[in-house]
């Protein structure tokens, strides 16, 4: 028998009824920090997010007060980090990835988030469409604090954070799928937290 | 587990027996994981406190409110309770009396665990390496080990301790009352011509103060190895 | 680079690198793939909050090696790091002669 503390439960919070969370998560109260370097601090007026398309042209680009004029949304969703906690109910402010590709022309399947500081995860197209993904730069009422990846960054609810890109600076739109900063190195492909998709060959 | 012992109100030393103990050296650290009934596992280093005695082996741990591990160790486990750890890790941030000094050691709260194991090691084999030590916590209640600090330095010419406390100090304190800073390493600090050791250990903002402190004074950033435990507060 | 409050030293990988490569390996030097600097393991700025563990050189900040652990499997990139040097153990020692 595995060895076991008596007793053990950690931070974890009694499971609340009512919200459903995928197999293996369970709820937290504070919003955790989870960071592979040290947080970036490009200023706003050199800031600038890009949509490349897949012959690597510059298919679209906003300053931070373009992005901020984009019609915005407050999409309220739930968050489910692969390190296994998971928040209900968060409150976001931000542009639908639907408005930012709106002119844009593309016959890729795939994207690349990329991001200050290096990181990038990858996606299928369609899992940033038709509402299912946006660029984020407030929370919970506030501007995005940079220890959560402000100014801005991905939200993609439906997939485990990680695919959450913080400190976003543009979509790179592909032909072909190209593993990402974790997806690389034993983090799934995909990462659907209700399939329990958390490392390659899940 | 075999003892424990409140060193202060949030402080608990862990003495541990552990089967096949290989040994370690001043400094090293085990890491300790827990394992909750359903298979969720939380893991955590935490430093030594003693030097090498058989099976034995303490660690000192401070309760964090919001910890994931440390409430449990300190605060729910029992003697004769058993927990996993694997170790001796570290052979970078280790001193022993052979390797010479003088030797620098500055620790910010429970940074002072390693170093402790350090100065016990030295007591032990009575060395005379000339050793400073700073310790900097918040209050007078948080200086962890001073009794036994204390009583070391005025037994001895060549070990010698000096209190910072960040955030109060009872009547009568003779000790800093401030943070760490430039002016009080360039009291307590040997010269750089001496070409001391240095250790410091301590929450990660800690540890870069002290650091460029010392840099800023001349001794080179070689000389200075240093253990971050990472936030202020963090486990 | 900027200061961070949340980084540790490459002492917090040893348990996992010495898990991994059965030797600790937080003494051995590292020469950086990105800037050519060479300094221990134990130097490194290790971000150990994160899906993995990512460990930065500390002079250009470069990722030197990730880690990701599930319960049965570990994934190591030590690209980062051009070269790795570290004493050899001592051979086992030989039965007296007679």
């Amino acid at each position: 028998m595995a060895f076991v503390s008596p007793g053990f439960r950690g931070r974890r919070s009694e499971q609340r009824g009512g919200g459903l969370i995928p197999p293996g998560q369970h709820l937290v109260d504070d919003f955790p920090v989870l960071s592979a370097g040290p947080t970036p601090e490009t200023p706003l007026d050199e800031w600038d997010f890009t949509v490349v398309d897949e012959a690597g042209a510059t298919a679209a680009r906003w300053t931070w007060d373009e992005l901020r004029a984009l019609p915005a949304e407050q999409p309220t969703v739930d968050i489910h980090c692969v390190t296994s906690w998971s928040k209900l109910g968060t409150a976001w402010e931000g542009v639908s990835v639907d408005t930012l590709l709106d002119d844009v022309e593309t016959s890729a399947d795939f994207a690349v988030a990329f991001c200050d500081g290096d990181y990038t995860t990858n996606l299928p197209l369609e899992d940033l469409i038709d509402g299912r993904a946006w660029v984020v730069w407030g929370y919970e009422g506030d501007p995005l604090e940079p220890e959560h990846g402000g100014p801005a960054r991905l939200l993609v609810p439906h997939l485990y954070f990680w695919k959450s890109a913080k400190w976003l600076r543009g979509l790179r739109l592909t032909d072909e799928d190209e593993p990402g900063f974790w997806e690389g190195l034993g983090y799934h492909n995909y990462g659907d937290p209700w399939r329990e998709q958390r490392y390659w060959g899940d | 587990m075999v003892a424990t012992l409140d060193e202060t109100p949030t402080v608990r030393t862990l003495s541990l027996r552990v089967p096949d103990w290989p040994g370690h050296l001043p400094g090293q650290h085990v890491d300790i994981r827990l394992t909750a009934p359903d298979g969720y596992t939380a893991q955590r280093g935490y430093s030594i406190a003693t030097p090498a005695n058989g099976e034995r082996i303490d660690v000192t741990v401070e309760r964090l409110e919001d910890g994931e591990v440390s409430p449990y160790l300190n605060g729910e486990l029992v003697v004769g309770d058993q927990i996993e750890l694997r170790g001796p890790i570290g052979g970078y941030f280790v001193w022993e009396p052979s390797r010479g000094g003088p030797v620098l050691l500055v620790a910010g709260g429970t940074g002072v665990v390693p170093l402790m194991a350090m100065v016990r090691e030295r007591a032990r084999r009575a060395s005379t390496v000339p050793v400073r030590l700073l310790l900097s916590a918040r209050t007078f209640a948080d200086l962890v080990y001073r009794d036994e600090l204390d009583r070391l330095a005025a037994a001895d010419d060549g070990f010698s301790v000096t209190y910072a406390l960040t955030r109060g100090a009872p009547a009568g304190w003779t000790g800093h009352r401030r943070r760490v800073d430039e002016a009080m390493l360039a009291e307590i600090a040997w010269p750089v011509e001496a070409g001391a050791q240095t250790f410091v250990c301590g929450s990660t903002p800690f540890v870069e103060a002290v650091t460029s402190g010392l840099v800023a004074l001349g001794h080179p950033a070689a000389s200075i190895r240093t253990e971050r435990y990472g936030a202020a507060g963090a486990s | 680079m900027t200061s961070d409050p949340h980084y540790l030293d490459g002492n917090a990988l040893g348990g996992l690198l010495g898990e991994v490569f059965a030797a600790d390996l937080t003494t051995a030097t590292a020469t950086c793939a990105g800037c050519g600097s060479v300094a221990p393991v134990a130097v490194m700025h290790v971000y150990v909050d994160a899906p993995g563990a990512v460990g930065r050189c500390a002079t250009c900040g470069i990722v030197h090696v990730r880690v990701v652990q599930s319960a049965e499997r570990t994934w190591l990139d030590l690209r980062g790091i051009r070269a790795l040097e570290m004493p050899r153990l001592p051979p086992p020692t030989s039965p007296p002669r007679p």
